[in-house]
């Protein structure tokens, strides 16, 4: 007994510093939004309790319409990653040659500072002198310059694909191991009754991957939901708030604009959206693990 | 013959359908390096005119040397940003490995519980926290120091490092452990020379994840957190640089490669470990 004692005391002390760590720096910040979106908090040394002044003043048509945009951009951008991403993983798990450099090149996107990824994007966008907007001119396809970040909806698009090319090679690399992970012995099965590789990719990799993709849609949906970088960088919310999402525009009013309590109010409701997401993740993939063992 | 050989031997129309599809796909992950490459090489007169043209026309290196003198601090925003990367990278081993140890071996009232409430700080991205995230560097007096970008730096990069760091230690044998303490060793002896050295290649996979993880995701702490040029990691330096004036796109692509190099470098001779390190916890699951 006391040896089973000693060694829980012994898995707690292993276990401290990390939780104390994230108390402190995660799990305090957190509780202090909530209740800093009760104050009137700012630069000035006072704060008063102003009870649900700040939640009331946030309900108008502009905030609206700030949720309505950071859903659609959030359901555009996780659609298109997965898409993307799932195709790019069929092709590079196809046993051709050159496969393991495909792989590898597919990383970029991903690991450089997420930066400097984005302040090329600024390049290609750029109207009169960009790559984008000038092969559209040689090719004939616009008239004149398009400045893509300077009209609401090319910016709106043009955030998304940004921040879809930054999204894709985890979700690439994320199907291509899930892929793999699908027993041969099918496949060889399946070969042997004479099935194609497209009957094959029908009826064992799409069902088999339908796991994974729920689980990486739910994942991408909550990285993509606090997507900061790639519209501060590109547009800082603009042309007229087009590209104005929740995280965006809690940054303007807390960081910005130093009204504290109303930045908290906002980041509380993102963090209620959050959890809703994170609800939604568990309660599914239990349901998927529980089916699978069945 | 054996049957995988036979069973993955294409047409030729699916191979040409196989390659055309990867380099469509290569071509939208790459084109903004290819072009932000040429960009660099472009000089600025030729960068400024139409109609556009893809290949650079008396491209040049010059911008990889000028830029060295229209960024000064450019030196000092890759030394920050290495700096902070490599202390964050100190500190969430130092944090994790014990942690991960105790997830992965021992069972506990709350084992669980405590595992999820570290996996949910990935839910929240720094922006959600800032407000007292700022307020609490400010008690601390760290802000304008590099503290202030390395201690929330840190928190952000401990669940996806515990999860990994446990996934490898699940799959060494439990029977080393008991072994090891029959014969009398204490748990702290156990984990220090039994399990660490095993457990070694996991915490080179995770050590170098948490760097290039950090290295890579420099911004909203640094922007918000520092204002003094000198501690800029080099995103922020660039951005606060060039948001300043007209930007000069070319050395701005300059600057951005030779930023991007240590990562790719990294990739280029580290990538089998980070495929199969990165890929091992996801599907586990």
């Amino acid at each position: 007994m006391s040896v089973r004692r000693s060694t829980v005391i012994f898995a707690w002390i292993l276990l401290l510093p990390a939780a104390l760590y994230v108390t402190v720096i995660v799990a305090y910040p957190l509780v202090d939004t909530f209740i800093l979106s009760f104050t009137d908090a700012s630069l000035k040394k006072t704060t008063k309790w102003v009870g649900t002044a700040n939640y009331d003043k946030i309900f108008n048509a502009t905030f609206a319409e700030v949720i309505v945009r950071t859903f659609v951009w959030t359901a555009f951008s996780v659609a298109i990653k997965m898409i993307i991403g799932t195709f790019g993983a069929v092709m590079l798990n196809a046993a051709v040659p050159g496969r393991a450099l495909f792989r590898v090149l597919t990383m970029p996107p991903w690991i450089v500072p997420m930066a400097i990824g984005i302040f090329m994007w600024g390049w290609m966008y750029n109207g009169q002198f960009g790559m984008i907007s000038g092969m559209l001119q040689n090719w004939g396809l616009v008239d004149g310059p398009v400045a893509f970040l300077a009209h609401g909806s090319t910016a709106f698009w043009a955030t998304i694909i940004t921040d879809v090319w930054i999204g894709v090679p985890l979700v690439t690399l994320y199907m291509l191991a899930s892929m793999q992970a699908i027993p041969q012995d099918l496949y060889e099965a399946a070969w042997t009754d004479g099935a194609g590789r497209f009957y094959r990719f029908r009826r064992i990799t799409l069902p088999l991957l339908v796991p994974s993709m729920i689980t990486m849609s739910m994942l991408s949906l909550i990285a993509t939901f606090n997507s900061f970088d790639i519209i501060w960088i590109l547009t800082q919310g603009g042309p007229n708030g087009d590209t104005t999402t929740m995280i965006i525009d809690t940054y303007r009013t807390a960081i910005g604009s130093k009204k504290y309590g109303e930045g908290a109010a906002r980041a509380v409701l993102i963090c209620i959206f959050l959890s809703i997401f994170c609800i939604a993740y568990f309660r599914v993939t239990h349901r998927l693990a529980s089916g699978e063992s069945r | 013959m054996s049957q995988p050989a036979m069973i993955n031997r294409y047409r030729w129309y699916e191979l040409v359908g196989i390659y055309t599809g990867i380099f469509v796909f290569l071509t939208f992950i790459l084109s903004p390096f290819v072009e932000g490459f040429l960009v660099s090489l472009k000089p600025l007169g030729l960068l400024f005119s139409s109609p556009y043209r893809f290949w650079p026309k008396n491209g040049s290196f010059e911008a990889y040397r000028s830029m060295w003198v229209s960024v000064p601090g450019f030196a000092r925003y890759i030394f920050n940003s290495f700096f902070i990367s490599i202390i964050v990278t100190t500190v969430v081993l130092a944090l994790v490995v014990p942690a991960a140890y105790a997830f992965a071996r021992f069972k506990f009232r709350g084992n669980g519980a405590l595992l999820g409430a570290f996996l949910a700080v990935n839910m929240f991205s720094g922006a959600v926290l800032l407000i007292p995230l700022f307020r609490l560097m400010r008690s601390f007096g760290v802000l304008n120091t590099y503290f202030a970008m390395i201690v929330p730096g840190v928190a952000f990069l401990i669940p996806s490092a515990i999860w990994l760091l446990r996934t490898y230690m699940l799959r060494i044998p439990r029977e080393l452990d008991e072994a090891a303490f029959v014969d009398g060793a204490s748990h702290f002896y156990t984990l220090r020379r039994v399990i660490l050295p095993i457990a070694m290649p996991g915490i080179t996979v995770v050590a170098i994840t948490t760097f290039i993880g950090s290295y890579a995701q420099q911004f909203i702490f640094a922007l918000t957190f520092n204002s003094k040029t000198e501690y800029m990691p080099l995103p922020v330096g660039l951005f606060a640089y060039f948001g300043r004036q007209e930007v000069v796109w070319n050395e701005l692509m300059a600057a951005s490669f030779v930023g991007i190099a240590p990562a790719v470098i990294v990739i280029f001779f580290l990538q089998r470990y980070l495929v199969s390190g990165l890929t091992a916890g996801a599907v586990k699951q």
